[in-house]
């Protein structure tokens, strides 16, 4: 995905720079959503104010709105035809290892600090309990939770440098 | 009403994906097993139609949810939404906050979400695999899909020792969908 927006929006029609290009990869990692949309809604507003961005933003979208548009009205009727049905059986199982790749990778390239490394075995362990329990719980709860945590750890850390200040 | 509830239900989804692709699917997983729209084993089959084809996985996922639940509208409003969060902050950033990221509350905000996104994920795709090996039906554990998911988990990261880049997420769907005809069709 990256490469081609890349591709298009530096190479092909120079709307954007190289470090522009590295800055959005840096705000995408830190705002919610995909980066294609971030991306299109930068490049967009960069190119045409406000406008631009709408555009932009509706233009990533809609091609793949259209496709599984179709693929829903379909999907199901497919699945009644046993072959598929044991072709999606098969399917599931590779999920789940797809999902477990992504959080791995992650892993690999975050920042391994005690606070991080503990939040995040917490939050495992958190969202597995939920799991296997049954228990209607989001995990946006356990997001703000560890968001609090971190602000908490923050502001006592400042407290104490200014505290060895005085 | 089926609108609303969309609405809400992928606005949520919009707000919270910190992260990347796989971030919204354990979001998008609380939304559909809360609402009762979608099981694990279909939620399972649109996130691999997904990732086949093109597009933001949440995309896709709001798209779908969206139609099937509530027709085209159900479908224009759960992928307006989904999307909404991300384009209104960008512009956010970009307009009236440039610093709002190196704002210091907000960098110890990230810090705390990033790992536990991380988290969530390997809890939502360790739960998958393990709840795939069991049987549904009076329990205990289904051997044939732990030797699949074993084999397909060995050929999938085995392949990275061989080449450095390994096989294509597509490439292990396609082998996966081989594997399931040759051995629940027979």
């Amino acid at each position: 995905m990256l490469s081609i927006i890349e591709d298009i929006c530096v190479e092909k029609k120079n709307w954007i720079t190289h470090d522009e290009m590295m800055n959005i990869t840096v705000i995408a990692e830190s705002t919610p959503g995909p980066i294609a949309i971030n991306c299109a809604t930068y490049v967009g507003y960069k190119k045409g104010k406000l406008p631009g961005a709408i555009l932009a933003t509706l233009g990533v979208a809609v091609p793949s709105f259209v496709i599984i548009f179709v693929i829903s009205m379909f999907l199901e009727g497919f699945l009644e035809i046993a072959w598929i049905a044991h072709a999606f059986q098969g399917i599931k199982l590779a999920v789940g290892i797809l999902i477990l790749d992504a959080a791995l990778k992650m892993i690999r390239k975050m920042p391994k600090k005690r606070l991080q490394i503990g939040i995040l075995i917490a939050a495992f362990a958190v969202i597995l309990l939920i799991n296997v329990l049954n228990l209607h719980l989001s995990s946006i709860v356990v997001m703000i939770a560890a968001a609090s945590i971190s602000v908490a750890f923050f502001l006592a850390g400042e407290r104490r440098r200014k505290e060895e200040q005085t | 009403m089926i609108y609303l509830d969309l609405l809400l239900g992928f606005l949520e989804v919009g707000l919270f994906s910190f992260g990347g692709a796989y971030a919204a699917i354990p979001l998008v997983r609380d939304v559909v097993l809360a609402h009762g729209w979608m099981d694990d084993e279909m939620l399972s089959y649109m996130i691999a139609v997904s990732e086949s084809t093109p597009g933001p996985i949440m995309v896709n996922l709001a798209t779908y949810v969206g139609s099937n639940k509530g027709g085209f509208f159900g479908a224009v409003i759960a992928t307006t939404v989904v999307m909404l969060p991300a384009f209104l902050i960008i512009l956010l950033i970009m307009v009236i906050a440039k610093n709002l990221l190196k704002n210091p509350y907000m960098q110890a905000i990230l810090r705390g979400l990033k790992p536990c996104v991380i988290g969530v994920i390997l809890a939502t795709g360790v739960y998958m695999i393990v709840d795939n090996c069991l049987r549904k039906a009076g329990g205990g554990v289904d051997v044939v899909a732990l030797v699949i998911t074993g084999g397909l988990a060995v050929i999938y990261f085995g392949s990275r020792k061989i080449r450095k880049k390994g096989m294509s997420p597509i490439m292990l769907i396609c082998v996966a969908a081989v594997v399931g005809v040759a051995v629940y069709g027979i």
